[in-house]
């Protein structure tokens, strides 16, 4: 089993009033509400925590990419996974991931994630979304039905580009290069390992199955809903004929570990629903641009998120709900780990994102849960999976021997 | 007041008809109507293609012989994937006037059909002679931004479209995928209400998912995020005797555009009208037909 500690980075100081008085938390939310003073402290408590992560033994940190979005911070996630490069030795840099479709050229993808495989020294999980249709289309400007195209053009590109020892030219669609030439080149051979984090298209499914990429399912409903979409992708891999690794798939699952059950409402509770009901208002226009899913995907099943209905009932949970919901594991070390094990087996996941940071929870409310976890939830899941222990195409292959930072004016002094 | 037409056995026998027309060897296939006779009229539509029985069709065909093409992505026409820029928009539209026989129609485009109509004759100004833009897309002001069609509600539409919203409601309704909104609504549905509420049925809401990600994901290429592709520096090209229409109470493309197109192109003719939304040609056909003259 991988265990990655995962921030999505909120801004914890929204209004109590958020919701009456803003349509959404991302695209148009107005920047006025975000404060660079208190974003210094916020900005260090996280990069913290990520840090904290690795000192108690998760494999990895996990870092991501949105645009205008008061829940996710990070714009570049490649500048905080810089930022983790240093002081941490031995975790993955999950970077989860960039959205190639928008960076023009996409080679410059190419470059900063080499830079950052080889800085970590062979650290780097390469994460490839196709992107929100709020961040991809809506934030920066994508044509919707121009997407999918752009994106598997991107990625062809950077693929190539790691790969060739010679510079060659590029006439895509949508980039053109007469030299492409990427210096750094990642460690990490053929590539670093990729992740592809989807929402559920077919077209994406095969497209992890053809590259060998581990399909990450990123949701903040839970491992009961996430069932019926991962069943699917397992149908793919069988009708595809393609061995089962665990390591195939990965979920990203809120968790919320206390001395009991009671503690745990107690503690996260206020923090779980400034989640849920202030971070997931989403106005529902900008839920989905038409065109930026495929028909099959669209044929394939109802939505329900697109609903009023849906909409409002995520916005409306109770600690209750989320609990007995699935939408978050939380409570004592041994109920968690019952479920953690119901959720690994029955999703058939050998990557888990943990989520132990969510909304306004303060640092050390975080480092308790954190704690708890990686002490008494993490050893009694390790053993999961036992005959794909050996598959290692799917997890980061760093340097033997990796610098660490030397003192700042030398040894000498 | 009912959008559809008398129906009489006359107007019966003049309703267009369609068929499914190969562009450039296959390239696209097109759902085209055609009907009436007089003068040639080819008809580019706006973002909402036509409405079943489509009223303003049937309107146009009392005087004109009009051939109207629906874009790939909507309906049953196909080939969406080959048209990916406005200059490909344009050598389709050209490649349907062929494909159909049509030697310089009068070429007419409303909201999007009338950025494509514009664009044509810029491009090709020896094949277009007679252009009437009925609040056409196609220019930016700063001042007066255009609304996101692209996230706006459904049910918001009636009344960002159409000065009269209880009128906008029962066109929209009928475009929508049929089956599914039947079987959602048990009838037809007349009000905002209703029509908000089929929203929650799973089944119709994939069926409009999917309709509307076939279309807005072809407008989209033409107009997404902002519905300017360059079109204000060609213009000077337009040769065409050119009229332009424009709803006083357009609330999607503000009347302040009407001054831009007239500093633009200042041959061209202006009529504002008034109690007219965006969707003008629906709500007043009449005016429309004699400013076409």
């Amino acid at each position: 089993m991988k265990f990655t500690w995962f921030n999505l980075m909120p801004w914890p100081h929204l209004p109590e009033d958020f919701r009456e008085k803003h349509r959404s938390v991302w695209v148009d939310i107005p920047s006025r509400l975000y404060d660079p003073v208190k974003g210094h402290d916020v900005y260090h408590d996280y990069l913290d925590l990520l840090e904290y992560g690795e000192q108690l033994g998760f494999d990895g940190i996990g870092v991501n990419e949105h645009h205008a979005n008061a829940y996710g911070l990070m714009p570049s996630p490649n500048l905080m996974a810089a930022a983790l490069s240093r002081r941490t030795s031995r975790a993955a840099l999950v970077v989860l991931g960039n959205s190639i479709a928008l960076y023009n050229p996409p080679l410059r993808v190419a470059e900063e994630f080499a830079m950052l495989d080889v800085i970590s020294g062979g650290r780097l999980v390469a994460g490839f979304p196709v992107g929100s249709s709020m961040d991809t289309n809506y934030c920066y400007g994508t044509i919707p039905a121009e997407t999918r195209e752009r994106y598997s053009e991107a990625h062809d590109l950077i693929r190539r580009a790691w790969a060739e020892d010679e510079p060659f030219a590029w006439n895509g669609r949508y980039t053109k290069l007469r030299y492409v030439n990427c210096w750094p080149k990642p460690i990490q051979k053929p590539h670093p390992p990729v992740f592809v984090p989807g929402g559920g298209s077919i077209e994406t499914w095969d497209f992890c199955i053809d590259n060998d990429y581990s399909y990450s399912y990123l949701s903040f409903t839970g491992y009961l809903r996430g069932k019926q979409l991962l069943d699917g992708y397992w149908k793919r891999i069988s009708e595809r004929g393609v061995d089962e690794s665990p390591y195939r798939a990965g979920f990203a699952q809120i968790v919320c570990v206390a001395e009991d059950d009671a503690e745990a409402e107690r503690l996260y509770a206020p923090h779980l629903l400034y989640f849920y009901n202030r971070c997931l208002h989403i106005y529902p226009g900008f839920a989905d641009a038409p065109g930026y899913r495929t028909l099959k995907t669209l044929q394939a099943g109802a939505l329900p998120q697109f609903t009023a209905r849906g909409q409002k009932t995520l916005s409306e949970l109770t600690w209750r709900d989320l609990v007995e919901g699935g939408f978050v594991i939380a409570g004592s070390p041994a109920t968690v780990r019952e479920r953690m094990v119901e959720m690994i087996r029955g999703l058939r996941v050998g990557n888990v994102f943990c989520l132990l940071h969510m909304g306004d929870m303060p640092k050390e409310v975080t480092r308790h849960s954190t704690r708890l976890f990686a002490e008494r939830v993490m050893p009694g899941l390790r053993g999961l999976w036992p005959e794909w222990k050996e598959d290692r195409r799917f997890w980061i292959q760093p340097l033997e021997s990796r610098r660490e930072p030397s003192p700042i004016g030398g040894e000498t002094r | 007041m009912d959008p559809r037409p008398a129906d009489t056995v006359v107007e019966r026998a003049k309703r267009p008809e369609s068929r499914l027309v190969e562009t450039a060897g296959g390239r696209t296939k097109v759902r085209v109507y055609e009907g009436g006779s007089g003068p040639p009229l080819f008809f580019l539509p706006g973002v909402s293609g036509l409405f079943p029985d489509d009223p303003f069709l049937a309107a146009l065909a009392r005087r004109h012989r009009v051939a109207a093409p629906l874009y790939p992505g909507y309906e049953d026409s196909e080939g969406a994937e080959n048209l990916r820029t406005m200059q490909d928009v344009v050598l389709w539209a050209f490649d349907v006037q062929d494909a159909l026989g049509m030697e310089r129609p009068l070429v007419l485009g409303h909201s999007m059909g009338g950025m494509i109509a514009a664009e044509m004759a810029a491009l090709c100004p020896r094949e277009v002679e007679r252009l009437v833009l009925v609040s056409p897309a196609g220019l930016w002001l700063d001042a007066h931004p255009i609304p996101d069609l692209f996230a706006v509600m459904p049910f918001e539409l009636p009344a960002l479209l159409f000065h009269d919203a209880a009128l906008g409601t029962r066109l929209l309704t009928s475009a929508l995928p049929s089956d599914a909104a039947s079987a959602a609504s048990g009838g037809a549905a007349s009000d905002l209400a209703t029509l908000a509420k089929r929203f929650d049925d799973p089944s119709f809401l994939q069926a409009f998912l999917i309709q509307n990600a076939r279309r807005l994901g072809m407008a989209g290429k033409l107009l997404f995020p902002i519905p300017d592709r360059g079109l204000a520096e060609r213009l000077y090209r337009v040769r065409a005797r050119t009229t332009l229409v424009w709803g006083e109470s357009d609330r999607l493309i503000d009347p302040a555009y009407a001054s831009a197109w007239q500093r633009l192109l200042p041959e061209a003719r202006l009529l504002r009208v008034p109690d007219a939304g965006h969707m003008l040609p629906y709500e007043k056909p009449d005016a429309l037909l004699d400013a076409i003259g």
